[in-house]
């Protein structure tokens, strides 16, 4: 489903990703670990085509295509959604009529008609059970005044209604209770099928309780540099990062 | 002293040439007022941009025009005018047509609503009302600075008058379509003068239209008196041509316990220049400003309010928002004034605008001027792009760039017009605005009348 080689880029001159490769197939729940600053949010960033990024070298393949060629407003109708480490407030703009424009311009981009409003209606409220969340903060302005549970669980409604067929959830377990992490990761477990894929972005162990994923990748400095099975991410939980960091260094001595 | 500007001099001789027709159709009260406001008059001038209050603003460009006519009406023309229709989808209003400020029928000046309110033309109350015009008339309009309101108070021929008794609640909003037409470039000024008496409520909508292509400027003043605690809401539409220059004063005095508030919406003009003076002249008053405007090519659109705490425990709010296109101009100017004495003051003022192109240009002034210590102001003003992290996550989910700016200018813009409390013009004012964001509104398509 995507494929990523060797891919560096760099913000405002300064290199972030010093060649990151990763394969992930449907159906595959990857994880994403690492201290802070070591790049995953600068990934993420790249892979939905924010252009304060500059890529300086690899590709990325996405479903067969060239993925750092697409708009970003394409990649998302291709089915990549981002789940934002910080989603923004947009004052005046309501939920319900964002989120109609979004379905629409996705149905539109599959050739399909445009919602009626009582189906789509309909598929908010499906959606919004799924997802446990308050029927008020759909008659809202997004994300206005929301609460920091609030705002992550309104992206996991929001990626339950544009059904993605690749979702890369960055740090969406920060600033959460453990009630909040247990609804959003139920949303992202029933909007889980076993053609779409997820990437999830996280500093702790915690919300891999919830969300198992198969392969847990820990990125350190700009490079993956350890990859392995869940029971990876128990190890992190235990030991911290400082004994990656200690082999990474080695590594680089030997 | 010396230096009559040339354009000034036009007006002074407009005044000679049509004092005695003016006259003639006018009361002896009102009549009263003009030739000290003329005097007046002729002492301030037409504003340049030496006033602080027109800093941003040149009036030249529609008031140094050789205008052919200043209007005064004839019968055929009100046989028009009662033709007009709103066409807004369920909004129900009791409707009054203004045609290049007069009331436009030849009976029925003067008539009463089921509830009690009057309505009808302020010559014809003049006589009808005669005391209550003695109270209020020219008691509120009054500028030691701006030379334009004279020239109102000097020559307005007529205006609508509403009178609305003690304790009377009228659900439904009264609606004055503010019609300029004429078969040649005019200049008019009419005078509007506005009476909620004790615990009395009623919303006023007011949409100036021009429906003729001339060059035309209108000149109108509009004075309310807002008793002790009546609840007084103005909104006023303006969707005009680029041949058309509207000045328009108002000044709402609120008694004790009042609240108001002003909605200037504005989607089109030549020349726009909207006063709003806030008198919050009685214990706890309260009071909203609000505006909104959409200028591109080369339209100009100036906001001017003051707030005037004259009393303790007042409240005040003023939000304006612009979107500015092309090589449109916009001011602002925010004036809050808290007198000694006004203790407990509550004042706050918001400006933000938006510049879609390099050559827009806003100018915002917030004036503050606190004479008292118990007080509470604040006052913020930006003037910047679209917020480009909101763009970003709309295209994030699918939306296009384009769409994705409509929705964020048509954001900004709600956050005004969702101050509006009658439902089918909020609704209206919605579609409209995002009609006129996406280009695709043309001044017909647009007009509230239908002129068939």
């Amino acid at each position: 489903m995507l494929i990523i080689k060797n891919l560096k880029a760099s913000i405002a001159g300064k290199c972030i990703l010093k060649g990151i490769s990763l394969n992930v197939k449907p159906g595959e729940i990857h994880a994403i670990m690492g201290p802070n600053g070591s790049g995953k949010s600068t990934l993420a960033a790249v892979l939905v085509g924010r252009e304060f990024v500059e890529i300086t070298e690899g590709t990325v393949t996405y479903l067969g295509k060239n993925l750092l060629e697409m708009a970003a407003e394409d990649r998302a109708k291709e089915g990549i959604f981002l789940g934002f480490q910080y989603p923004i407030e947009i004052p005046g703009v309501s939920m319900v009529n964002f989120m109609k424009t979004a379905v629409n311009e996705h149905r539109k981009f599959k050739g399909l008609e445009p919602l009626s409003a009582s189906d789509f209606l309909k598929m908010m409220r499906e959606k919004k059970e799924l997802v446990e969340i308050d029927s008020k903060l759909a008659n809202r302005s997004v994300n206005e005044g929301f609460s920091g549970g609030e705002k992550k669980k309104n992206e996991i409604f929001q990626m339950a209604m544009l059904e993605p067929k690749l979702a890369i959830l960055d740090e969406t377990d920060s600033g959460l209770d453990i009630d909040a992490l247990r609804i959003v990761a139920n949303g992202v477990n029933k909007i889980k099928r076993p053609d779409n894929s997820f990437i999830v972005i996280t500093h702790y162990q915690r919300l891999l309780d919830y969300i198992v994923p198969d392969v847990v990748h820990v990125l350190y400095d700009g490079r993956i540099v350890k990859t392995a099975g869940k029971e990876l991410a128990l190890e992190l939980e235990e030991k911290g990062y400082d004994w990656i960091k200690k082999e990474v260094e080695n590594n680089i001595v030997a | 002293m010396n230096g009559i500007s040339e354009v000034t001099e036009r007006y002074l001789q407009l005044y000679k040439d049509n004092i005695e027709k003016i006259s003639g159709i006018s009361s002896k009260y009102i009549n009263s007022f003009r030739a000290g406001a003329f005097e007046k008059f002729r002492e301030l001038g037409i504003p340049t941009k030496k006033n602080e209050a027109y800093k941003y603003t040149n009036l030249n460009i529609f008031f140094d025009h050789d205008y052919k006519s200043y209007f005064l009406p004839v019968e055929s023309d009100f046989v028009k005018a009662e033709k007009f229709r709103c066409d807004v989808a369920d909004l129900d209003t009791h409707g009054i047509v203004l045609l290049n400020g007069f009331y436009p029928t030849i009976n029925d000046k003067l008539r009463q609503l089921p509830s009690g309110v009057w309505v009808g033309s302020l010559n014809e109350a003049a006589t009808k009302f005669a005391d209550k015009i003695e109270k209020h008339y020219g008691k509120y309009a009054k500028s030691e600075t701006d030379g334009l309101i004279h020239l109102n108070t000097a020559m307005a021929s007529d205006g609508i008058f509403i009178y609305v008794p003690e304790g009377v609640i009228l659900t439904k909003p009264i609606q004055i379509v503010d019609l300029v037409q004429a078969d040649d470039d005019m200049f008019n000024q009419h005078r509007n003068l506005i009476i909620i008496e004790k615990s009395a409520q009623i919303s006023l909508i007011i949409c100036d239209h021009t429906l003729s292509p001339h060059k035309s400027l209108t000149n109108a003043v509009t004075e309310v008196f807002v008793g002790e605690n009546a609840h007084f809401d103005i909104i006023r539409v303006q969707n005009e041509h680029n041949n058309a220059g509207k000045i328009t004063h108002t000044f709402i005095h609120q008694e004790k316990n009042s609240t108001a508030s002003s909605n200037n919406m504005t989607l089109h003009g030549g020349l726009i220049r909207n006063s709003t003076y806030h008198h919050l002249g009685g214990d706890g008053a309260e009071s909203h400003s609000y505006g909104l405007f959409l200028a591109d090519k080369f339209q100009h659109v100036d906001n001017f309010v003051n707030v005037d705490h004259a009393f303790p425990n007042c409240t005040s709010s003023q939000l304006f928002k612009g979107v500015l296109d092309d090589m449109a101009t916009g001011a602002f100017n925010g004036r809050i004034l808290v007198r000694p004495g006004a203790q407990g003051t509550l004042a706050y003022q918001k400006s933000n605008s938006i510049l879609l192109t390099d050559d827009a240009k806003m100018d915002t002034k917030p004036q503050l001027e606190i004479f008292a210590d118990d007080v509470k102001c604040s006052h913020g003003a930006t003037v910047g792009q679209l917020d480009s992290e909101a763009l970003f996550y709309l295209q994030s989910r699918g939306i296009n760039k384009r769409e994705a700016r409509l929705m964020l200018m048509f954001g900004f813009a709600h956050e005004v017009i969702q101050n509006i409390k009658i439902e089918p013009l909020r609704d209206r004012m919605d579609n409209l605005v995002m009609q006129r964001l996406k280009g695709d509104l043309s001044r017909c398509a647009s007009c509230v009348v239908r002129c068939t």
